[in-house]
């Protein structure tokens, strides 16, 4: 039988962390991505200029090195601001925060990922015919309506296997948070192989469990893609 | 160039010799990569053949292959190999320690497997895609399958693979830098090594963020060029 030595059970804790941190990320992703697909098909050159930067300095970059700016710029700038406040104010303001791994990983891989859901919800968006929004603002719709009822459920078929593949990689890319310190199954498979010199037998659980989590999620894409596709004839 | 060295001598850490590590960094990242996407264009070739097979027993390897290295994270491949093997018992003794002593070679064989599991389901894509008439039309010709693979099949299927081609290569380039977990000094393990030392993040990261910038954008121009060139009967007259 399988021996893990006791390990088990946190690499089950870590498995759960890594689909609680892969969610939570996948919604900052989701939001910041409309943000930005909104920003980029506006006509205010300013928040064009800046989706734009955004979406191309995030995919021109690899994500671990993204990560490790965010994480350690981040907390040296903190430093350097509590430093600061502590000389303005005569050591009045004395204050230390601790980055904690588990958000800072959801806010790293959700701004990653933010830039290609927006690249996926501009291309949708365009997919949409103008004259569908025109004969819902025709109607007296608001630009919420428009939005609720005849923009997002048609973008949402165009924009699903985008989303899709996005998730599938963000999926992947939470191995890397272990990087910054998150105890995820990743990290205590490396510690649990270190010390007990028996690799296998913790790494192909975890890949297993990855591989099951990208299965399950293909499935349900289909799903959704069904779901989404109701009424539309292909080809 | 005395300008250049007088801003290099002016600041505390781009000094020279962090340059040059910098440098051998990037000679690391570039052999790791472009090793990588040459071995595994190689494999991935036959490999996408076989997958395109109506026989179980060919097509179902492969398919296993491709889905278990899609499915799962590269960090996991590259660490699988890496541990793995350097934690089995005996190696360490054996005529192999020679290859794996170093972690470049574990790494630059998880990277191969990897870039040829996504090349060849973009190969069999584009085999998939070839036209039926294209096919008829050399059947007709009396031309055997080896030979209508290579002078019909293949030929055009390379270059409808070449968009999302490209799309790989780029990922393979960002995807070498978690060489830098496994002790491996590329790119990204420089930046770390210059964070550490001289505890300054932003520069440290935000330089070598702009090297791999400079390095997409280049990649981005080149297939932009060489799809320009083959791709140049589709373009819209």
């Amino acid at each position: 039988m399988l021996d893990l030595h006791g390990y088990g059970p946190s690499i089950m804790r870590g498995a759960i962390l890594t689909i609680e941190l892969a969610f939570l990320s996948l919604l900052l992703a989701l939001v910041l991505g409309l943000i930005t697909a909104s920003a980029k098909l506006s006509h205010n050159v300013i928040s064009k200029g800046i989706a734009t930067f955004y979406t191309t300095i995030i995919r021109g970059v690899p994500d671990l090195v993204l990560m490790l700016l965010l994480f350690y710029g981040g907390q040296w700038a903190l430093v350097e601001l509590s430093d600061w406040a502590f000389e303005v104010s005569d050591g009045r303001i004395d204050f230390f925060i601790q980055f904690n791994s588990f958000v800072s990983g959801v806010v790293v891989i959700g701004f990653i990922f933010g830039a290609y859901m927006a690249e996926t919800f501009r291309g949708a968006f365009m997919a949409v015919e103008g004259g569908q929004i025109e004969a819902g603002k025709a109607y007296g719709m608001t630009g919420w309506q428009v939005f609720k009822r005849i923009l997002f459920p048609q973008m949402m078929r165009h924009a699903l296997p985008g989303i899709g593949n996005n998730w599938q990689v963000l999926l992947k890319t939470t191995a890397l948070v272990s990087v910054i310190g998150l105890e995820d199954m990743v990290k205590l498979a490396v510690e649990a192989a270190k010390t007990t010199y028996e690799p296998f037998i913790f790494f192909i659980p975890v890949a297993f469990i990855y591989l099951s989590l990208t299965a399950i999620s293909e499935w349900t894409l289909k799903w959704l893609k069904n779901h989404y596709s109701a009424g539309v004839v292909e080809g | 160039m005395d300008t250049i060295l007088a801003l290099l001598e002016g600041n505390q850490i781009f000094t020279p010799r962090v340059l040059t590590e910098y440098w051998g960094g990037f000679v690391t990242t570039a052999q790791l990569t472009v090793l990588a996407l040459l071995i595994g264009l190689a494999l991935s070739v036959p490999l996408a053949i076989m997958r395109t097979s109506k026989n179980p027993i060919i097509n179902y390897p492969v398919f296993l292959f491709t889905y278990v290295f899609r499915g799962t994270p590269l960090l996991i491949q590259l660490y699988m190999i890496y541990y793995g093997v350097t934690l089995i018992h005996g190696i360490q003794e054996s005529v192999f320690w020679v290859i794996f002593r170093e972690a470049f070679y574990p790494a630059l064989i998880a990277f191969t497997l990897n870039t040829t599991a996504y090349t060849t389901e973009i190969f069999r894509g584009a085999i998939q895609a070839t036209s039926r008439n294209e096919i008829e039309a050399a059947k007709a010709y009396g031309m055997s399958r080896a030979l209508m693979m290579r002078r019909i099949i293949l030929p055009s299927a390379f270059r409808r693979a070449l968009p999302t081609y490209s799309n790989e290569v780029i990922f393979m380039l960002h995807a070498t830098s978690i060489a830098s977990l496994v002790t491996i000094m590329d790119l990204t393990g420089v930046a770390r090594e210059v964070y550490a030392r001289f505890y300054a993040p932003f520069p440290a990261f935000i330089f070598v963020a702009c090297l791999y910038l400079i390095l997409t954008f280049a990649l981005v121009y080149l297939f932009k060029r060489v799809e320009g060139r083959v791709l140049a009967h589709l373009r819209p007259r």
